[in-house]
Order: C-alpha cells, then sequence, then structure tokens
C-alpha cells in the first residue's frame, strides 16, 4: 500500500509542482506584494498597509472599468446566451440550409480574438466601412463609433457577443441531441402550443446546461480584453476600458506592480466567487439529470 | 426569441418566420468574415467597392507575407502550441491516472488544489507569473509563454472523469498478467480514453492557437513572438499600411485553424461538445 501512495504521488509530482509555481503560489505572493510598494531603482518595495487598496479606491480609471466591466457583463451574458438558445432550437431542427447555419453560428469561434478584431476595427471604420456604408444607404448620419465615448464600449461588446454565441450554442445543440424524442411527441398528443412546450419542457430541462454557460459567460466577461487592443484600447477616454484591460496597463505600461497587483486580488475574488456561487449554491439547487 | 412563442402550435416544422430569422441571423454572423475575405482578395481600389467582375488577386497575401517576418510567427506559434500540448497530455494523463485508480492520504485535497485552476486562471496572474519568468531568465522565450499552462487543471478533471468510467476488471486483468502500472496505463486506458484525447487536442490547440494577452506581455521580440502578438504588431504601426493587406494578413493568421475547421466541422463540434459537458 505505501508503495502504491508513493507511485501516486509520483505520478501526480510533476503537475503538481507547476501548478503551485504558476498558479498557487502567484496567487498569494500577488496578495503579499498588493500590501508592498512597487519597487524601483535604488528603492526596494516595502510594506505599505492598504495604501495600494486606498490608490485604487481614488482612481476613477479604476472606477470606470468596474462599470464599464458590470456594463459589459450584463450585456454579453443575456445576450450571448439568448441568441445561443435560439441558435441551437433552429440548427436542431429540420430547417432549411441547416448545415450552412451551424458553419455560420459557429465560425467566429475558432478565429483569434485579435484576427476577429481586426476585421471588425474594418466594419466599424468611419466613412468606408461596411457600417457606415449600411447606415448611409438608410440616410442614418455619420458617426465614429469606436471613437464617440458614447458608443466605443456598445461597439466592443458586440464584438463580444458575436464571437461567443455560437460557442455556446454548441452545448446547447448537444443538450437538445440527448433529449428524449418520445417527450415531443407526446407534447404533440396532448396538442401543447409550442411556446408551452418551450416553457414546461425543454427550458426547465436545458437547466443545468444554462447554468454551466452562464458560468462560462460570466468568467468570461471578465477575461475577454484582447480585442480592446485592436479595437479601442480603451478609450477614447477610457469610455471603453475594462478590468483586466486596466490591470495590463497599470503592470505592463507604468511598471506599478504594487498597484497591479491590488487590482488582480479584486479579479481574483470576482472570479473565485463565480466559481464558489456556483459550486456553493446552482449546483446543489439544480438536479434534473 | 419572440417567434417562439409565435403561434401556430405546429411545432414540429420551423415555421417560415424562423427560416427568415435563422437566415438574417446567420447573413448577420457571416458579414464580417465575408467583407474581409473580399478586402483581401480583391485590390485595394475594390476593397470598398462592390462590383461582381472585381478582379480577384493574391497581391495582398504576397505583399503582407514580406511585410512582416510571417515565416517566424507561424514556426513560432506551431511549435508553442505543439509543444504546449504534448507536455499536457503527459503530465495530465499521469496525474488523472493517479487521482483515478490511486488511493492515497492527501488526494482529495490535491484534486482540490487541481481545481483552483479552473477559476483562477493564469490569464489573470500575469504580473507575478512575469517576475517568476524574469527571475528564470525565461522572458522572450517559448517556453516562458507554455510553462503557465503545462499543467492544465481542466484536461486532469476531463481525463480522471474518464478514465473512472473504465472497468476495474479490465486493469487487474492486466495486472494478473505482470504490466506494470504505467504499462497498463499505456495499455489499457489510454486506448479507451482516444476520442477525450481528441477533443482536449483541438480545444487546447485552438486555445493557444488564439491566445494573446500573456504571450503579448511576456515576449517582446520575432524570437519568440506568436502569431496574434505578430499581427497585432504588424497592424498596430499601420501608418501607410492599406486595410486589403491588414486583412489579408489577418486571414493568413487565422487560415490554418479555420481551414481544419471547415474541413472537420463534425469533429470540432463534437470535441467541445465533449469537453464542455461533464
Amino acid at each position: 500500500m505505501r508503495t502504491r501512495a508513493v507511485h501516486a504521488w509520483l505520478m501526480l509530482l510533476p503537475a503538481m509542482l507547476l501548478l503551485v509555481a504558476f498558479t498557487h503560489w502567484p496567487a498569494l505572493s500577488t496578495f503579499v506584494d498588493s500590501f508592498h510598494s512597487t519597487a524601483k531603482a535604488g528603492r526596494p518595495s516595502v510594506w505599505v498597509g492598504l495604501e495600494n487598496y486606498q490608490v485604487m479606491l481614488e482612481d476613477p480609471v479604476f472606477w470606470k472599468a468596474v462599470r464599464n466591466n458590470l456594463l459589459f457583463a450584463t450585456a454579453t451574458i443575456p445576450a450571448s446566451i439568448g441568441l445561443a438558445l435560439a441558435m441551437a432550437l433552429w440548427v436542431n431542427e429540420r430547417i432549411a440550409g441547416r448545415a450552412f447555419l451551424r458553419m455560420a453560428y459557429f465560425t467566429p469561434t475558432v478565429l483569434p480574438m485579435i484576427a476577429v478584431a481586426n476585421i471588425w476595427l474594418f466594419f466599424y471604420t468611419p466613412q468606408y466601412g461596411l457600417l457606415e456604408r449600411l447606415t448611409g444607404l438608410l440616410g442614418l448620419p455619420a458617426h465614429n463609433w469606436l471613437g464617440s465615448p458614447s458608443t466605443a464600449l456598445a461597439a466592443v461588446t458586440a464584438v463580444a457577443i458575436w464571437k461567443e454565441a455560437g460557442f455556446f450554442m454548441i452545448f446547447y445543440l448537444a443538450a437538445l441531441q440527448s433529449l428524449n424524442p418520445s417527450l415531443r411527441e407526446a407534447a404533440a398528443i396532448e396538442g401543447a402550443s409550442r411556446g408551452y412546450f418551450f416553457r414546461r419542457v425543454l427550458w426547465p430541462l436545458l437547466m443545468p446546461t444554462t447554468l454551466f454557460v452562464l458560468i462560462n459567460a460570466c468568467i468570461n466577461a471578465f477575461r475577454m480584453v484582447d480585442h480592446l487592443f485592436v479595437l479601442t484600447r480603451g478609450g477614447p477616454d477610457n469610455a471603453s476600458i475594462l478590468l483586466l484591460y486596466h490591470l495590463y496597463e497599470v503592470g505592463f505600461s507604468f511598471w506599478d506592480t504594487g498597484y497591479a497587483s491590488a487590482i488582480t486580488v479584486v479579479l481574483v475574488v470576482l472570479l473565485a466567487g463565480i466559481a464558489l456561487f456556483q459550486f456553493f449554491v446552482l449546483d446543489r439547487r439544480v438536479h434534473y439529470q | 426569441m419572440s417567434s417562439m412563442h409565435a403561434e401556430p402550435p405546429a411545432y414540429h416544422a420551423p415555421t417560415w418566420l424562423d427560416t427568415l430569422a435563422a437566415w438574417l441571423l446567420a447573413l448577420l454572423w457571416i458579414l464580417p468574415l465575408v467583407y474581409a475575405v473580399w478586402t483581401a482578395f480583391h485590390p485595394s481600389a475594390y476593397a470598398t467597392r462592390f462590383e461582381l467582375l472585381a478582379p480577384l488577386t493574391l497581391e495582398n497575401f504576397a505583399r503582407a507575407w514580406q511585410a512582416a517576418p510571417f515565416a517566424r510567427y507561424f514556426l513560432n506559434t506551431a511549435a508553442l502550441v505543439l509543444m504546449i500540448l504534448a507536455v499536457q497530455l503527459v503530465l495530465a494523463t499521469l496525474a488523472a491516472y493517479a487521482f483515478a485508480r490511486y488511493e492515497f492520504r492527501g488526494r482529495n485535497v490535491a484534486f482540490a488544489l487541481v481545481l483552483v485552476q479552473l477559476m483562477v486562471m493564469p490569464d489573470i496572474l500575469v504580473v507575478e507569473n512575469y517576475k517568476t519568468m524574469a527571475r528564470l531568465g525565461l522572458v522572450d522565450t517559448l517556453a516562458g509563454i507554455g510553462l503557465p499552462y503545462f499543467a492544465s487543471a481542466f484536461a486532469i478533471f476531463l481525463l480522471r472523469q474518464t478514465f473512472l468510467g473504465v472497468p476495474k476488471e479490465l486493469d487487474e486483468a492486466a495486472r494478473v498478467e505482470g504490466a506494470s502500472p504505467l504499462q497498463i496505463l499505456w495499455r489499457v486506458y489510454v486506448p479507451l480514453a482516444r476520442p477525450v484525447y481528441t477533443a482536449f487536442a483541438l480545444v487546447s490547440v485552438s486555445f493557444h492557437w488564439n491566445n494573446f494577452l500573456w504571450p503579448l506581455i511576456v515576449t517582446n521580440s520575432i524570437q519568440a513572438r506568436p502569431l496574434t502578438v505578430g499581427l497585432q504588431v504588424f497592424s498596430s504601426v499601420d501608418q501607410g499600411v492599406d486595410w486589403s493587406i491588414i486583412t489579408a494578413a489577418t486571414l493568413m493568421t487565422s487560415a490554418p485553424l479555420l481551414l481544419a475547421f471547415l474541413l472537420f466541422q463534425r469533429q470540432f463540434v463534437q470535441s467541445f461538445m465533449r469537453a464542455g459537458i461533464k
């Protein structure tokens, strides 16, 4: 028995060492660093207590990023899940051009976000971008979608929804295909309307999938920032800045690692909170399968 | 979604309204891509002029290829993606086998520690991991980009689930025949889990092919820069570079994945499904 335990630990060891080195240890040392000043030439880092958090609370850009990120999350999460569900319901039927539809919905998922952002940048370009030409045809006035503070966040949000919906569609499609066809036949015999069938049968049966997708959408809402590097760089005037992008700027443009650690702690707490909420609250309530 | 609540009650076939809505959405979804393809394959004079008989050209691709070291970027990305996948598979297979088939003190704690990575991903811990790479002298190397991803909690979790489903009798039969634990793993478990390996491989390759933030932070020369970062560097020093070339470069960097996806659509979709469902 002892030798089996030794074998087990030997097999675990490489993965465990790397996990400790690049997940657990950095998570803990970020926490410690967030109470220290940033080391500069000739001035080593010293304990500063809550000063970095004080800086954070007084940093208007941080609050802007929090506000934007919450708006980004409340727009992308329901929109991408709703669209994903609609896509899956359609593609699951014998609809005309089914293979094409599925391909069209899913393609954005396999493209790099950076590439996607380049394409959308062109799409949004003032004057000769496709969007301008379409709105021009409708007689609408010219508008700089990415350049105006009022629409920059909405423009980057639309890209995120476009990228994500097809990905979530896959999970709904898998769930729909695993449903028992007799449910539908029974509903047909009973003469239940389509809306009724969806509300009373499909939606409850899809609940575990919805929760899985929901958690992923929440996590992505705080993790997806690649497109900002191309589309807006968080601007204009921080109108489209998100938390992780702000973290990047503080940590790697201003090299203020003390403050960047404090922002990381906020992000880690947020993401861990989402995961724990799923584990302790949602998973215990949902048991359909 | 409103169309779903619409009459009539014939829910066996999609109504014409469904078909219309589904097609409109699909066209909207594919439009930016079609637009990009149009721009990349036509001379820049036609970038925003849509004429059916506009001349086709590959010149944008040729010029993009010459304007930046894309060959090197392709090489870097290919090496990076394969290296990460190979290490991930080996480490996760060993760890998953230990979790699935061995009883030992601290197993549950160790498994919980693995799962921590599912919520605190390397993508977030960039500041600290950058310091580590600087200390190890691995800034601007492929190893530096890959290291935080080598141990994948997701792969360990996925393979453990699969290994738990392998009948113990097979395991015991092999042991009676005198096979060592590693031989059993290699000859019994790994072959049975092949679809899961394919699924994980596709997900991992597309994730790391597309990954951007961490490679951007940890690289600073063409030495180690992957395609995504190379593309961003190329298109952000644009002044004077025209759209047709940027779009060609964009399509070029996505082409391998896009082509693989179009050819193996079914496998892709099934793999993503398999990887997502616990």
